[in-house]
């Protein structure tokens, strides 16, 4: 076992906290209060390579391995976790779904435009019936030659909004199937932006597709193969997400020891009693299980292992200890946590959003139960039990 | 012991409810959205006797006690946070003190027009260096002639950017502090000397005023003086017991209205073939919930039963503060999961009682403080002097 970062990976490590220090955190209220992330820091962003994070170099991406990655997504939730979701939804959910699944000519046309921000990438899977329950999509994919129709309402696409590129989920005549839809196709348009409580420069939108033809070619994988591609965009997105979460309480945890140490009451900084030494010491606790759990997880990806179980395991965790950490160091700063000329609001905020979005939590406890239970032999699906 | 409600006092919730229903929950929404204070809201609460629930009637007030005052935060807390906030600030803590430990005299010329909402109230006890550690306020008071001149301010004084009447704890004695040297002002905000700094820009309960004050040579007659020279500290502590038992009553509303949410959405919202109320996790979720709702129910009405009929109750009070603010805390996480997506956003009410509901762990005393008079309540019992 070796749980040290190569020199490589403390260079990219680095690079980023730079980067997320300098470059994003300045700019974070502002970026919270307008509810848009500036499109100049995305330009920023894909300067850096950060766009084309983990793709291969090949198609001009930065061939990071996953573990830089989720350090990547981390240092920019620290300054601001709606940046981090952004990028982890091109990158985890829509460059990583093509280059797991994409023909040679999708990825050449495709994985360049992502990692250089020509286009960003959107996750189109979620309906208004059909939240985590994948099997009852509406969404319809009708095949008419070489052309492939598709007709339904998705919502809560995330960067639906600044997307140049949509991966949409629909039913095919064999099973559910994955589409490249670029964003100017006809019939295609973005519409309501759910107002969220946090991650509020992220965008979530309701994406019409009404009689939106594409050519065949820009189904992603075989016939009914969505399935396959939705599950494994899910898992990847798990882990980005828990590395956000991550970047949130370890930012929350500096946040509130600095305050602890300069604020005074009854003659003493806070830092001194014992009821704030054990919320920050607690919430320190929580954040280093929590650090070793994402890295950890995002090395099986390098390691060519399945992770869909462990990525389950890392979100659950992830979105559990992202809102006890930033409960507790809210309560570090008392009132001054409650304003929101303070960052703590917008993290708590913000790390309340992850137990839902990437899935609820009680969908990857479920998968995590399902997968413990099949080992004794006792097989256990979502319907009727 | 007998657990049911007089006539009287369900009469006051019916009246209550439908007030509530009808002039308050369908502008809980734009209060939050759009940064606003109810003053029609106040002004109406005040006409038909609300303001003035708990106080003697012949102050202007309605004599229902403190079950009555707890009946009305309940109901509030159940359709809008915001109104049940500059409530309590203004009968709870603000007007609260005046009926404690005020005058005939004060009590006529202030407590009646609060009672009746002609007048708004609020409570200055917080300072920036003076929010846990409350008796380290630095506001000065100097006696000159019949009059007392404060220079100093205040911060984080929920009504405080409008109120007309403001009980003020300033330090006249800086050699004895919170043992003698500290006393309570009755001020009228349109005073010389008396500024509103700024208004907050906070998470949650954003229909209401958090305002930062300055007082510069602000000069108050000798006869505004609250209790004794020298005693304010005690007056405001116990004004804060008042506030803390009634803010866990404004909790039990918005937790059992939270409840009533959950149950709606899971008997509707159906997913992998089902109604979420039969899955498990749902189910156990409702269960807990409306178990800490019921404890907290009781807590309530047994702390409001013990003041009615002039028991101690200072670390009761404390319980519910705690106890409420963590159960309507635990009841909206729990809410916000079971309703997914919709939880989450600010097109459905959850948004909002997740950001207004977090304030309760904070404000009239910190969980922490609430847990510090806890402990040194039963550790008195036992000899031992617990110190902050």
């Amino acid at each position: 076992m070796d749980f040290a970062l190569s020199e490589e990976q403390r260079m990219f490590r680095d690079m980023f906290r730079n980067f997320a220090a300098k470059e994003v955190a300045p700019r974070a209220e502002e970026i919270d209060h307008a509810e848009t992330l500036p499109g100049e820091m995305l330009r920023k962003a894909a300067d850096q390579g950060f766009l084309g994070a983990t793709i291969p170099e090949d198609y001009y991406g930065a061939a990071l391995d996953n573990v830089s990655y989720a350090i990547l997504l981390e240092n920019l939730a620290t300054a601001c976790a709606s940046m981090a979701v952004i990028v982890a939804t091109h990158v985890s959910q829509v460059a990583m779904s093509i280059l797991d699944f994409g023909t040679d000519a999708q990825k050449e046309e495709w994985l360049p435009a992502l990692a250089g921000s020509e286009a960003i990438g959107a996750f189109a899977l979620s309906e208004p019936d059909a939240g985590s329950d994948m099997l009852s999509l509406e969404t319809r994919a009708r095949y008419e030659g070489d052309e492939v129709v598709l007709d339904g309402v998705k919502t809560w696409v995330t960067n639906g909004e600044l997307a140049g590129l949509f991966l949409v989920f629909a039913r095919g005549p064999q099973g559910v199937e994955a589409y490249l839809v670029p964003r100017d196709t006809p019939g295609l348009t973005v519409g309501y932006r759910e107002p969220t409580l946090g991650l509020r420069s992220a965008c979530f939108n309701t994406v019409y597709l009404e009689g939106c033809r594409i050519p065949q070619s820009y189904r992603l994988g075989g016939p009914g193969a969505g399935a396959a591609i939705a599950g494994r965009a899910v898992d990847r997105m798990a882990i980005a997400l828990a590395a956000v979460g991550l970047g949130l309480v370890e930012s929350s945890v500096d946040v509130a020891a600095q305050y602890s140490t300069e604020r005074i009451q009854f003659g003493v900084p806070i830092g001194k009693k014992q009821a704030i030494q054990n919320h920050i010491a607690n919430a320190y606790v929580e954040t280093e299980a929590l650090r070793y759990l994402v890295y950890r997880t995002a090395w099986l990806i390098d390691q060519g292992e399945d992770f869909s179980v462990d990525a389950s395991v890392v979100k659950a965790f992830g979105a559990r200890i992202a809102r006890s950490v930033t409960n507790w160091m809210l309560q570090v700063l008392g009132g001054y946590g409650f304003m929101e000329d303070y960052p703590m609001a917008r993290k708590y905020r913000d790390a309340r959003v992850l137990g839902i979005i990437g899935g609820p939590t009680e969908v990857h406890t479920f998968r995590v139960a399902r997968h413990i239970l099949a080992q004794k032999n006792l097989e256990i699906v979502p319907r009727h039990q | 012991m007998d657990f049911i409600f007089s006539p009287e006092h369900q009469a006051l919730r019916r009246m209550i409810r439908e007030f509530a229903e009808t002039e308050i929950a369908p502008i809980a929404a734009e209060l939050d959205r759009e940064h606003k204070v109810p003053f029609d809201i106040m002004r109406k609460l005040g006409e038909i006797g609300l303001l003035g629930v708990c106080f003697p009637q012949e102050y202007g007030g309605m004599g229902a006690g403190e079950t009555g005052y707890c009946i009305l935060m309940e109901e509030l807390g159940r359709v809008c946070a915001n109104t049940a906030v500059n409530v309590g600030a203004h009968i709870g803590i603000g007007a609260m003190c005046i009926h404690l430990d005020g005058t005939p005299e004060q009590k006529r010329k202030y407590l009646t027009p609060l009672a009746r909402g002609e007048k708004i109230a609020a409570f200055g006890l917080t300072e920036s260096n003076a929010g846990s550690d409350a008796a380290n306020v630095r506001t000065r008071a100097v006696r000159e002639g019949d009059s007392w001149i404060l220079d100093g301010g205040k911060v984080f004084i929920t009504n405080g950017g409008y109120a007309d009447i403001i009980t003020v704890l300033a330090v006249t004695d800086p050699a004895l502090g919170a043992r003698g040297g500290i006393t309570a002002f009755i001020v009228e905000t349109d005073w010389p000397g008396f500024k509103v700094a700024r208004e907050e820009d906070k998470m949650g309960i954003r229909g209401s005023s958090t305002a930062e004050l300055v007082f510069e040579e602000l000069r108050v007659p000798h006869e505004n003086v609250l209790g004794k020279v020298g005693e304010g500290f005690v007056t405001f502590m116990k004004s804060l017991d008042m506030g803390r038992l009634t803010l866990g009553a404004a909790c039990l509303g918005g937790a059992q209205k939270v409840l009533e949410q959950c149950v709606y959405w899971a008997k509707t919202r159906w997913q992998f073939g089902e109604a979420l109320a039969h899955k498990q996790t749902v189910q156990w979720m409702i269960a807990n919930m409306a178990t800490e709702i019921e404890a907290l129910r009781s807590l309530v009405y047994r702390v409001a039963w013990m003041v009615d009929t002039g028991q101690p109750f200072t670390q009761l009070a404390a319980m519910c503060k705690l106890y409420g603010s963590e159960v309507l805390s635990r009841a909206v996480d729990a809410a916000i999961q079971i309703h997914g997506g919709l939880g989450i956003t600010r097109d459905f009410p959850l948004e909002q009682a997740f950001r207004d509901a977090r304030i309760n762990e904070i404000f009239e005393g910190t969980n922490e403080v609430q847990r510090i008079v806890i402990a040194s309540n039963i550790f008195r019992e036992f000899g031992v002097r617990i110190r902050p």
